[in-house]
């Protein structure tokens, strides 16, 4: 009974169809085909989806892949260019791109600035042995710009290599949390690594970047003094403005370098017993979207970036002796800072030029001894 | 890892490419199917003009896409102008960058007159995009 019960179903189903359907075959296929589609999108919708979003990280993973490249062969190219050495610098240059750095442990925090800025000095003395012996013919303003370039070489195989990681991890397990999660950041980890690949050439022809514009200030305002190297990689001059002293004080150029301006601040602090009415700094500060570039705006703070340990100095110094302590910022993107100089914010220096004078005139009085330091990396800045 | 996915790639893109041509020529089929039974006056020409646009939408996205996939790469050099000064006659003289420049820079003597020419300025030019934001700037 049921049997029959089923067939006289069936023909009637088939009729209600021939009533919605009329006509033939045709319109049966469709009728399987989109009910097939609304199936197969019920249950491997999020699939499917997922596939998209793994291509999408593959092309993605395919430009990293050759900014990676490029920037290798941009840095070996350099280093033969400038090093003339007689054995092939590839495998050290491999092993290079490979290095790791551990940062300290933070479980007791007391103590960790120092601990951090001895394992980054004990990184940085490696990274220039390793680049003198890849290039034994390179002078020193040569040495800093390929270390620079082979540091950006290192970022971009790095950044390559945990996108890889993700893109392959999310394919083996299939789970849409790994792969959503690099998917939502790729566009900014892109955004990142085509700023790595300029400034990598920047580096290897020694130009001068955005992030270098406070060192520029600086270099402009000790313009024609006489200049003294001060601790680690930083140089002052002692110039008369608006009638007080200031020490001008910014990383020695033209290679590239940051120096440790916090150490320089601390000793001419020092040299002059703390009695230091004001620090300006100046540096080229991240802008929001939206703002322009090249814009100057002024502050309070230590204006300083990097791993923080200059930061921690200079705050530690200048609370000893109550110094006040203003910025003066220019702001640009990650692109522009990293990139070489654009105009906007060349042009950008001279007015921040001009506001340094007028912190000056307000905030100090005549014959007043003040410091300004112009933070940033003086890659193709002399002085 | 690295050979082996641009040899994937290359090996599917190829498939794909084939894919694209028989779903084309396959659309294109059905699009000339329905006119021919729009001529004939058959109801079911609807059908096949649905198909035909579908597959033909279909093969160009596709297309689209990995024609996208397969444009060069290329790391733009934006040009960047070195600009010498001579400090006392300021005449100025604009040109490429060279390797070895960097801002204050002594170079030789002025061709004018017997000042120092100092490298003043090193930067590169942006085309200005005149997309900034009207209402929010
Ligand atoms: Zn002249």
């Amino acid at each position: 009974m049921q049997f029959f019960a089923n067939v006289a179903g069936l023909i009637h189903l088939e009729m209600l169809l021939l009533q919605i359907f009329p006509g033939d075959s045709i319109s049966w296929i469709f009728q399987i085909f989109f009910s097939l589609l609304f199936v197969v999108f019920v249950f491997y919708g999020q699939r499917i989806q997922m596939y998209i979003l793994i291509r999408e990280i593959e092309g993605s993973l395919l430009r990293l892949k050759f900014i990676r490249d490029e920037g290798r062969k941009i840095a070996l190219k350099t280093i033969k260019e400038i090093g003339k050495s007689e054995v092939d610098p590839a495998e050290r240059v491999d092993q290079f791109l490979e290095y790791v750095t551990i940062r300290p442990q933070s479980m007791d925090p007391a103590g960790i600035v120092w601990k951090l800025e001895h394992v980054l000095d004990v990184r940085e003395e490696r990274f220039k042995d390793e680049v003198k012996i890849m290039a034994p013919a390179a002078d020193e303003t040569n040495i800093n710009n390929l270390e620079n370039t082979l540091e950006a070489a290192a970022a971009l195989n790095m950044i390559y290599k945990i996108i890889r990681h993700f893109y392959i991890l999310g394919k083996k397990t299939l789970s849409l949390y790994i792969i959503m999660q690099i998917q939502m950041i790729l566009p900014l980890i892109m955004r990142e690594a085509e700023a790595y690949a300029s400034a990598l050439k920047a580096f290897s022809y020694g130009q001068p970047i955005g992030d270098g514009a406070g060192a520029l200030v600086a270099a402009k305002l000790m313009q024609g003094r006489r200049k003294r190297k001060i601790e680690k990689d930083c140089i002052v001059a002692k110039v008369p403005i608006e009638g007080r002293i200031a020490y001008v004080i910014k990383a020695e150029g033209p290679g590239g370098n940051v120096g440790k301006p916090g150490e320089a601040i601390k000793r001419v602090i020092e040299e002059n017993d703390g009695k230091i009415s004001t620090i300006i700094m100046i540096d080229a500060a991240l802008k929001l979207e939206g703002e322009k570039p090249g814009e100057v705006a002024e502050g309070v703070g230590a204006a300083i970036g990097g791993p923080g340990t200059e930061q921690y100095k200079i705050e530690e110094s200048i609370l000893k002796y109550k110094i006040p302590i203003n910025a003066v910022i220019i702001k640009e993107d990650i692109g522009d800072a990293v990139s070489p100089m654009r105009k906007k914010i060349f042009e950008a220096t001279e007015v921040a030029a001009e506001r340094v004078r007028r912190v000056i005139k307000e905030r100090t009085k005549e014959g007043d001894i003040i410091i300004i330091a112009g933070i940033g990396n003086t890659i193709g800045v002399g002085q | 890892m690295n050979e082996e996915t641009t040899a994937t790639a290359r090996r599917i893109s190829s498939i794909v490419m084939i894919v694209i041509i028989v779903v084309l020529a396959l659309s294109l089929s059905a699009l000339y199917q329905a006119y021919d039974m729009f001529i004939n006056e058959d109801p079911t020409m609807g059908y096949y003009l649905l198909i035909g646009f579908i597959g033909l939408a279909l093969s160009t996205y596709m297309l689209l896409q990995t024609r996208r996939r397969m444009r060069r790469f290329t790391l733009k050099t934006p040009p960047i102008t070195t600009t010498i000064t001579c400090s006392k006659c300021g005449f100025k003289n604009v040109r490429d960058f060279e390797r070895g420049d960097f801002i204050f820079k002594k170079l030789d003597s002025c061709s004018k007159c017997e000042g120092t020419m100092t490298i003043s300025a090193i930067y590169r030019e942006v085309k200005e995009k005149g997309k900034e934001h009207k209402i929010f700037g």
